[in-house]
């Protein structure tokens, strides 16, 4: 029970940690796509990566 | 009931034990006294300030409302626009605010002893940096994330708007040339730590082809590689430096390595950011965020004692590493670790944009600039555990204390802070170093402390690569910023050159990159260059400057706060942000009244350009000293215009702030407020 219990803290902890680095976020792009506009064929995992790094790179970003 | 009691009790408890622990220290008068003192105060303090000020501020001066839809929501386009998990935001705004800042200031501000850099740490933080990230970004979430410039036009004015603007640019400059100093200075005739930082470049390139290309996205994986590649490098970097040929190609003199340090920014500048920026970015947060916490167990697990006093007699502005009285240069130097202008950017561009709830405003932005705070708060212990005669034979340049070692030793001995020869060059054997005298700019005498504290908990026998270790990782950062900061330079000075030539201001058209790199890079290569060839050591001279640049654009982001406060009626709790606006105003403006006016040449920048001529024009300076002297007399009062452009931009937007607030207090007609208006949020769990 409390090993359960540890596994789903473990996953959950997994899971944020994948969020907060962007590791999931082409996963997070295609639930959103499927989601809100299931017309558009959704991107590429290559070309959707570069476009979110030109779009992340575009104004502050990093401070003293 | 009882719970309800339970939780006062608690807070009572915390209260208690961080009054007790900030009046150990402040009271304290020993030999040395134990760094845990320091961990258990500033602890307390951001609870109790997280806990109390920041719910007051958020219930009754800003006046949160989670019933309202956040622009992540209102505006969400799976992109800019997205609500996100208040931890993950919480960690993108962190590891966007933490810079090199919060290390190096500290560091420097030691040399008045442990007490001021600590007190206005954590005082600083909890009332004014704290509070103006959270309230910036309070404002942008309810203006649909526009930028603190944009505000300042909106709020203020033109005026206001292009002075925030301008400000931000020059700031960008000062602040890398600084950083790009720090480098050189950790680098200078050292093999091992030159032939690593060089190593990292090509790390960032291959973990940047393997992120887009081997294996696109898998940024876990890839920052893992890249990790595994860096710790690679150091040990690599100690097998170069055993090499009798090959350490020679990497043992430069500062000057070589300054010009090697502008070719990489320019070069990282007109590069694609998906092959070096980028790739080192991951990398760069994951360094920091396990070194951060590689320190704060370490601390905590060996508990040192701080060796230095709590107050030096360099108070009276006589300090070898920088001039300046405690009043206001303690400050300025502390500068981003308790209230950084920079993070105001931060918070009013991508942050505001993620929130899903209002109600996260206080854990993100009060919260984030806690944790920013706390890594200052370890960076002044690292540097305090050091033996003060250690800490000063390493950060005083060799034009304070002379240049052969036995000079420095004894001038610093003199002051009463006992070193030797034998003590520093054992020191710098065990450090894998030749020499660590006058090795100033603070990364090298955080790199030691930082390497004997990590040594003492996990292993005596490993301090020089654990140095090398802290070096690549204080470069790694530096550089990130330096690549980022010259890239937003670049931004800013296309959108102003926009003006003039609109094709210049396309941010894709390669000509108009090419020659805004260039002008970007040029203004703080030329800054590096200067502090590089000043035989006093640039620092004395970058740092302040780059300090009164940061806290004049932290209060010019409380001007715009304090008068959308006004403008909206709250004028009885505007104090909030005019207090700590107040402060910084009568900080920067004395600082730079000094810097102009102080007739010590190391204090004020017309005297020390007077001094040199006056020198240059009776020939008692040395040849090598006369060929640079007229550049080292024409940067001095470069810097004094600089200086007092600065506190003119900051007496300017006050002032149009005032102008509206009492036109608002008459009831005449201002600029209207351009809050977005109210929509209820549909949000699961969001309304309470």
């Amino acid at each position: 029970m409390h090993l359960v219990k540890l596994l789903a803290a473990l996953k959950k902890a997994w899971r944020l940690i994948r969020e907060l680095s962007g590791d999931d976020a082409y996963e997070r792009y295609l639930r959103h796509q499927i989601l809100h506009h299931p017309e558009e064929t959704p991107l590429s995992r290559q070309a959707f990566f570069q476009q979110e790094q030109h779009r992340k790179w575009h104004g502050v970003k990093r401070c003293c | 009931m009882q719970q309800r009691f339970g939780r006062y009790l608690i807070w009572i408890l915390i209260s208690l034990i961080g009054a007790s622990a900030v009046g150990g220290i402040a009271l304290h008068r020993g030999e040395s006294i134990n760094a845990l003192w320091f961990i258990v105060a500033a602890v307390c303090v951001y609870a109790i300030g997280f806990r109390f000020y920041s719910a007051w501020i958020a219930a009754r001066v800003l006046m949160l409302d989670d019933t309202r839809a956040t622009p992540a929501e209102r505006l969400q386009d799976g992109r800019d626009y997205l609500p996100t998990n208040r931890w993950v935001v919480f960690g993108h705004h962190f590891a966007a605010i933490a810079g090199p800042g919060p290390l190096i200031g500290p560091t420097l501000a030691a040399q008045f002893g442990y007490l001021p850099g600590t007190l206005w740490i954590l005082v600083g933080s909890v009332l004014a940096g704290c509070v103006q990230d959270m309230c910036i970004l309070f404002f942008s979430t309810r203006r649909n994330g526009r930028s603190l410039g944009q505000m300042a036009r909106d709020e203020l004015g033109p005026i206001g708007g292009a002075a925030a603007l301008f400000a931000t640019l020059l700031i960008m400059i000062i602040l890398i040339a600084v950083l790009g100093l720090v480098v050189v200075n950790a680098m200078k005739h050292s093999p091992w730590a030159t032939s690593t930082v060089i190593a990292t470049i090509p790390i960032a390139l291959f973990i940047g082809i393997y992120m887009r290309y081997l294996r696109p996205g898998r940024v876990l994986e890839g920052s893992l590689v890249g990790v595994v590649l860096l710790l690679l490098s150091v040990g690599g970097g100690g097998w170069v430096d055993q090499q009798p040929l090959l350490r020679e190609w990497f043992n430069h003199p500062g000057l070589p390595l300054a010009f090697g340090v502008i070719g990489y920014g320019f070069m990282a500048a007109v590069l694609p950011v998906w092959l070096l920026l980028a790739p080192r970015d991951y990398l760069s947060t994951f360094m920091k965020l396990g070194t951060v916490l590689l320190l704060a167990g370490a601390i905590i697990l060996l508990q040192p004692d701080l060796k230095m006093p709590a107050l030096t007699q360099f108070i009276d502005g006589t300090g070898p590493i920088f001039a300046g009285t405690l009043f206001p240069f303690v400050f300025i130097t502390i500068a981003c670790g308790a209230i950084s202008g920079f993070h105001s950017l931060i918070a009013s561009g991508t942050t505001p944009k993620l929130l899903s709830n209002e109600r996260d405003i206080p854990m993100i932005g009060y919260g984030g600039m806690a944790l920013e705070s706390f890594v200052a708060m370890m960076a002044l212990i690292a540097a305090t555990v050091l033996d003060p005669g250690v800490y000063f034979a390493i950060n005083s340049p060799a034009g304070i204390v002379g240049a052969l070692p036995a000079d420095a030793v004894a001038t610093i001995s003199s002051w009463g802070f006992p070193v030797t020869v034998e003590q520093m060059n054992a020191l710098a054997a065990s450090m894998g170093e030749a020499t660590l005298f006058a090795r100033t700019g603070g990364a090298p005498s955080l790199a030691v402390g930082m390497a004997s504290i990590f040594g003492s908990a996990f292993g005596e026998h490993l301090l020089a690569l654990w140095y090398h270790f802290a070096i690549m990782f204080e470069a790694v950062f530096i550089l990130t910023t330096l690549d980022a900061g010259t890239r937003v330079g670049r931004f800013m000075l296309q959108d102003l050159l926009g003006n003039i030539w609109p094709k210049l201001g396309q941010t894709s058209w390669y000509p108009s990159v090419l020659l805004s790199s260039a002008l970007v890079v040029a203004g703080w290569g030329y800054f590096l260059y200067i502090g590089v060839i000043d035989p006093n050591g640039g620092v004395n001279i970058l740092w302040p400057l780059f300090g009164i640049s940061n806290q004049l654009l932290a209060a010019i982001a409380l001007t715009v706060a304090t008068g959308i406060l006004i403008k909206s009626g709250k004028w009885r709790v505007a104090w909030v942000t005019a207090l700590p606006l107040t402060w910084l105003t009568i900080l920067t403006t004395t600082a730079v009244y000094e810097k102009i006016t102080s007739a010590d040449p190391r204090l004020g920048f017309f005297a020390a350009a007077e001094d040199l001529a006056t020198k240059l024009a009776a020939g008692q300076l040395s040849p090598e000293k006369a060929a640079v002297a007229p550049q080292l007399i024409f940067n001095q009062q470069l810097d004094a215009w600089l200086a007092l452009l600065f506190v003119g931009l900051l007496w300017v937007i006050i002032l149009d702030m005032l102008r509206m607030a009492s036109r608002s207090l008459r009831g005449l007609p201002v600029l209207s407020s351009a809050e977005a208006p109210y929509q209820r949020t549909t949000l699961e769990n969001s309304a309470s």
